[in-house]
C-alpha cells in the first residue's frame, strides 16, 4: 500500500503471532521485555492490556493478537513485550506490543517486499506496509505507526464509553 | 545560527517580561501615590534596562519606544513633570506594545511601527503640554536608530556623570573573554565595550595572541579578548548589568583594584595597561606601587584612606567583600524549568527505589542493613521535600497581574472596583501556579462583569459606590485555598434554576440543594449574563475554570447570597508530582487513592451486607453512608474476601465509601502520567510505580462517584 515509501534496505524485527511471522522496522523498536506484571487499566477495551514500568516510566501495552483481530492466547514463557517508539502528531510516544515470541532481526532489500494483496491476508490491509520474502517464508511487515496512532485514541475513547454502557445495563 | 540568535532573544524576552511586570506594578502603585519617589526610580530603572537590552538584541523599535518613555520619566525624576493618569495610561500602552512586539513569533520591525510612532507622538505631546519639549534635542528623525540610541545614552551618561562626580570612584579591572562562537549567538562584544566606556574613564587593552594563523582562522569566530580598566562612580552591578546577556557566552572577571579616586587619570590608566602588556597579569603589588606612587607625588589629595602601607590590602578586601556582598544579594538564580522537572523525576525514581530497598531489607531481617535503609529513607524524604520546595513559587507573582486586569476592566465597564489581595506569599508548585492563571482571570472577570453592579445601582441598594474584589490564599493542610470574594449582586438561585431548565441541563422536577444549583454554573454551556460582552457571557467561562482546576486535582466551591456577593473557593493540592497515597488491593491489582481525600477506613462484613438488603449503604456511627464497590466498578472478577474494607472519602462535601478487598497502607506516591493514549479515561488520575516495580493506578475519586451517580440515575429513571 505505502510500499513506495520503502526505498532502502532496512532491518526488521520479526515476531510471531499465532503461527504467522510479522515484522516491524527496527528503528521503531526500543527494547524487548518479558511479559510480566502488566497492570490492567480499568474501563479500557480488551486489546489494551494495561501498563508496565519501563525503567521508571509508565508505558501502555497493547495486545497485538486482539488488535489484529486474532484469538486471545494465554501468555507463555516466550510471550514478550516489544517496546516501540512512534511519532504521534508532534510528540514521540512509547508503547509496548505483546507478541507470542520474538524471532530475529534481519535485513530486507526493498525489491523483496511486495504490496499486500487486498484479499487473502485476513487482516486489515491498512495496517500492512507490505509482504516480505525471507528464507522462503512470508513476513507481514506491519505499519506500526498506523496501528498505534490516530485511530487508537479514538478506539480507546469508544472503548471506555462502551464499558461504561455495559456497566449501566448490569 | 539563527537558532543561537533566537536563544539570545529568548533570554531577552524572559527578562523583558519580568521587567515589564515590575514596571506594571510600579505604575499601579504610582497611580495610588503619584509622588512615590522610590516607585518612580524603579519604573525608570526597569525602562532603562529594557531599552538597553532591546537595542542589543535588535529590537530597535522597542528601544526607541522605551527611550521616549524613559525621557519622560527622567523628567519626572527631576520633578519637572508630574505623574498624571494620562502618563500612566500612556506607559501602560508602552508595556502592551512591547508585549505585543516580543510576543510575536517572528520579529518584524515594520508591523508595529505605526502604533509605536503613535505612542511616541503622544509622549511628545505630553511633554510639549508641559512646555518641556524645547529643552530636549529633537533632531532624532534624521539619525539611524543606533546612532540615536548611542547619542541618547551618552547624553544620559554625561548627565549622570555630572551629577555624581562628587562621590568616590572605584577602579575596576575587567577581564572579558567571549567564547569563540559569540557572533553566532547574535552578540557583538564591541557594543558591550562601548557601553562600558560610557560608565567612566575607560582603558581597553585588546589581546590578539589567540588569533591563529590565517589558514586556521574561522572567519565567524571571535579570537580576541580584552582587559578593561574602568574608573567609575557606578557600582559593580552597573557593570554586571552590561554583561548580563552574555554571561553564559563568555568569561568575565570583575575585580575592584582601587576604591579611592587614585587611579582616575589618564596616566594611571596608561601605567596599568603597560603592566598588562608586559606581564599579562596584574598583581596586587603592581597596583599598590602605582597607587602609592601617585599619592607620593601628591597628585591626588582626595584620598580618604591615608595609611598607605596596608591600604591596598584593605581595599582589595573591601572590594572582595563587595563582590561577595553582591553575590549574597543575588540570592536566586535562574534555572530552566525543564532542568527542574528532570530533577523532580529523578527524585521521584529515587523515592521508588528507596521504597523497594526498605521492603527488601525488612524481609532480610538484617539489623545492619535496616539501619542503612532507614538512613536512606530519611535522606530521601529530606531530598524529596527540598526538591519539591525548589519548585515552589509565591502565588503573589500572579496576583500582581490581576491588579492590571481589574484596573482595565473596571475602566472599560464603568464600574468602580477596589481590588485587594492577601496571602500572596503562599507558595505553590510553579506548574500549578501557571495553570491557575487562566481560571483566576476568568473568575475575576466574572466577578467584575456579572457580580459588581454599576456605581449608581450600588448606591441605590445602599452599598458603597466602590465594589470590592478580594483575592486571598492560605494553606490548608496539603492544599492551598484560593478565595475570590466580591460584594456584588451575587447569584440568583431561582434565575439559575430557570435557566438550567430552559437549557435542558436539569429537569423541571429535579430537586436540588442550594449547593447543587450553584454548581450548575460550572456546567458547559451555561451563562446567566443577560448580554454578551467583550469580557464574559459567551457561555464559556466557568466550565473552563472547573476543567482547569480538575486537571490540577483541585476542587471548586461556590457560595453566594443574592445581593450580598459571592465567594469562589479553589482548593488546590500543593504539588503535582508526589502525593501521599493510600494503597489498596482489589483482586490481584493494587490501586492508590489520594490520602488527602480519605477520612477513615472501616470494615464491611457479610452480615453488614446482608443487613442492608442489597443496598450499598453502611451505618458509620449513626450516619448513613453510601459506598461503591470498586470490584464492580473496575470489572474485576474473582471472589470477594469475607471481610471487605471501606475507605470513607469526602467528595464535594459528601461522604462516600469505596469498598475494597484490603487496605495495605500509606504510600509515598510519585505521580506518573499515563500518557495521551489514556487521557480520556478520566476515572484515573495517573499511575505510580510500586516498590516491587509494578504499576499501580491512581484513582480519581470524584469521577468515580460522578459516574456511579449518573449510572444509578439512569437506572432509576430507566425503570420508572
Amino acid at each position: 500500500m505505502n510500499i513506495e515509501t520503502i526505498t532502502d534496505t532496512r532491518q526488521y524485527l520479526t515476531f510471531k503471532l499465532d503461527k504467522e511471522l510479522y515484522a516491524v522496522y527496527v528503528a521503531h523498536v526500543r527494547e524487548i521485555q518479558e511479559a510480566s506484571a502488566i497492570t490492567k487499566v480499568p474501563r479500557t477495551p480488551e486489546f489494551m492490556r494495561g501498563v508496565i514500568n519501563v525503567r521508571g516510566s509508565v508505558v501502555p501495552v497493547i495486545d497485538m493478537r486482539l488488535k489484529l483481530g486474532m484469538q486471545a492466547a494465554k501468555d507463555t514463557i516466550d510471550t514478550c513485550i516489544v517496546i516501540m517508539e512512534i511519532g504521534l502528531e508532534d510528540e514521540v510516544i512509547i508503547i509496548g506490543a505483546v507478541a507470542d515470541s520474538v524471532q530475529e532481526v534481519f535485513e530486507l532489500p526493498p525489491e523483496r517486499i511486495e504490496p499486500a494483496p487486498k484479499i487473502g491476508t485476513l487482516l486489515n490491509t491498512k495496517f500492512i506496509k507490505g509482504i516480505g520474502k525471507h528464507n522462503e517464508n512470508f513476513v507481514i511487515i506491519l505499519d506500526i505507526e498506523k496501528i498505534l496512532t490516530a485511530d487508537e485514541i479514538a478506539i480507546v475513547r469508544e472503548g471506555s464509553e462502551g464499558v461504561n454502557e455495559e456497566n449501566v445495563l448490569h | 545560527m539563527t537558532e543561537d540568535l533566537n536563544k539570545g532573544r529568548d533570554i531577552f524576552k524572559e527578562e523583558a517580561y519580568e521587567l515589564l511586570a515590575k514596571l506594571e506594578n510600579c505604575l499601579l502603585e504610582l497611580e495610588m501615590v503619584p509622588d512615590d519617589k522610590e516607585m518612580i526610580e524603579r519604573a525608570f530603572r526597569a525602562m532603562h534596562t529594557i531599552k538597553g537590552s532591546s537595542s542589543m538584541f535588535g529590537f530597535d523599535a522597542i528601544a526607541n519606544l522605551t527611550h521616549e518613555a524613559e525621557t519622560v520619566y527622567e523628567m519626572v525624576r527631576k520633578d519637572k513633570v508630574k505623574v498624571t493618569k494620562e502618563l500612566i495610561d500612556l506607559t501602560f500602552r508602552v508595556i502592551d506594545q512591547i508585549m505585543a512586539v516580543i510576543g510575536k513569533h517572528e520579529y518584524d520591525e515594520s508591523a508595529d511601527e505605526s502604533k509605536i510612532n503613535d505612542i511616541i507622538f503622544s509622549f511628545k505631546q505630553l511633554l510639549s503640554k508641559e512646555g518641556l519639549e524645547v529643552s530636549h534635542p529633537s533632531s532624532l528623525r534624521s539619525r539611524s536608530p543606533q546612532e540615536r540610541e548611542l547619542s541618547r545614552s551618552s547624553h544620559f551618561a554625561e548627565q549622570d556623570l555630572a551629577e555624581e562626580t562628587k562621590s568616590t570612584k572605584r577602579t575596576y579591572m575587567i577581564y572579558f573573554r567571549p567564547h569563540h562562537d559569540i557572533f553566532l549567538k547574535g552578540l557583538n562584544p564591541l557594543l558591550l565595550l562601548s557601553e562600558l566606556c560610557q560608565l567612566g574613564r575607560c582603558t581597553i587593552i585588546t589581546h590578539t595572541d589567540l588569533i591563529p594563523d590565517l589558514e586556521d582562522i574561522d572567519p565567524e569566530a571571535c579570537y580576541t579578548y580584552w582587559d578593561v580598566f574602568l574608573t567609575t562612580a557606578e557600582d559593580i552591578n552597573a557593570i554586571r548589568d552590561i554583561f548580563i546577556f552574555v554571561e553564559d557566552n563568555c568569561e568575565i572577571k570583575i575585580n575592584v583594584i582601587d576604591t579611592g579616586n587614585s587611579l582616575d587619570n589618564e596616566e594611571a590608566h596608561k601605567h596599568l595597561s603597560n603592566i598588562i602588556f608586559e606581564k599579562a597579569e596584574l598583581t596586587e603589588k603592581d597596583v599598590e606601587g602605582l597607587i602609592t606612587g601617585w599619592r607620593n607625588t601628591g597628585k591626588h589629595n582626595e584620598v580618604k584612606n591615608n595609611s598607605t602601607g596596608d591600604s591596598l590590602q584593605d581595599k582589595l578586601q573591601q572590594g572582595g567583600g563587595m563582590v561577595r556582598g553582591h553575590q549574597m544579594e543575588v540570592s536566586s538564580i535562574r534555572v530552566a524549568a525543564n532542568k527542574l522537572d528532570k530533577l523532580v523525576n529523578l527524585v521521584g525514581e529515587l523515592v521508588t527505589v528507596q521504597a523497594r530497598l526498605s521492603q527488601a531489607v525488612i524481609t532480610r531481617n538484617d539489623p545492619e542493613m535496616l539501619l542503612i535503609a532507614e538512613e536512606i529513607e530519611r535522606l530521601t524524604d529530606d531530598l524529596r521535600d527540598s526538591t519539591m520546595n525548589v519548585r515552589l513559587v509565591p502565588i503573589g507573582t500572579i496576583f500582581n497581574r490581576f491588579k492590571r486586569l481589574v484596573r482595565d476592566l473596571s475602566n472599560e465597564l464603568g464600574k468602580e472596583v477596589e481590588f485587594t489581595t492577601r496571602g500572596g506569599e503562599t507558595e505553590l508548585d510553579k506548574n500549578v501556579i501557571e495553570k491557575l492563571n487562566d481560571p483566576l482571570v476568568h473568575i475575576i472577570r466574572n466577578s467584575i462583569d456579572h457580580g459588581i453592579e454599576p456605581p449608581a445601582n450600588r448606591e441605590a441598594s445602599g452599598k458603597s459606590r466602590r465594589g470590592m474584589v478580594h483575592l486571598s490564599s492560605e494553606y490548608s493542610g496539603a492544599n492551598v485555598l484560593i478565595k475570590i470574594r466580591d460584594d456584588g449582586a451575587g447569584i440568583d438561585l431561582k434565575e439559575i434554576r430557570k435557566d438550567a431548565i430552559e437549557k435542558g441541563l436539569i429537569r423541571e422536577d429535579t430537586s436540588l440543594t442550594e449547593r447543587d444549583i450553584l454548581s450548575i454554573i460550572f456546567s458547559p454551556g451555561f451563562s446567566t449574563s443577560e448580554k454578551v460582552t467583550k469580557v464574559s457571557g459567551r457561555g464559556v467561562g466557568l466550565d473552563v475554570v472547573k476543567r482547569c482546576i480538575d486537571t490540577l486535582r483541585g476542587t471548586v466551591d461556590i457560595d453566594s447570597k443574592k445581593g450580598r456577593g459571592m465567594i469562589i473557593t479553589l482548593k488546590i493540592p500543593l504539588t503535582l508530582a508526589i502525593i501521599e497515597g493510600l494503597l489498596l488491593k482489589v483482586g490481584d491489582n493494587q490501586y492508590i487513592l489520594p490520602l488527602s481525600a480519605v477520612e477513615e477506613c472501616i470494615e464491611l462484613t457479610r452480615q453488614d451486607v446482608a443487613g442492608a438488603h442489597g443496598r450499598h449503604i453502611v451505618n458509620v456511627r449513626g450516619r448513613i453512608i453510601p459506598y461503591i464497590r470498586l470490584r464492580d466498578f473496575l470489572n474485576i472478577d474473582g471472589t470477594m474476601p469475607d471481610i471487605e474494607q471501606i475507605v470513607i472519602t469526602e467528595v464535594n462535601g459528601k461522604k462516600v465509601g469505596l469498598a475494597v478487598d484490603h487496605v495495605i497502607g500509606e504510600h509515598q506516591t510519585v505521580i506518573k502520567s499515563l500518557g495521551r493514549i489514556y487521557r480520556d479515561v478520566d476515572v484515573l488520575s495517573g499511575a505510580t510505580i510500586l516498590g516491587n516495580g509494578k504499576v499501580a493506578i491512581i484513582l480519581n475519586i470524584p469521577k468515580i462517584v460522578e459516574y456511579t451517580e449518573s449510572k444509578e440515575m439512569t437506572m432509576v429513571s430507566g425503570s420508572a
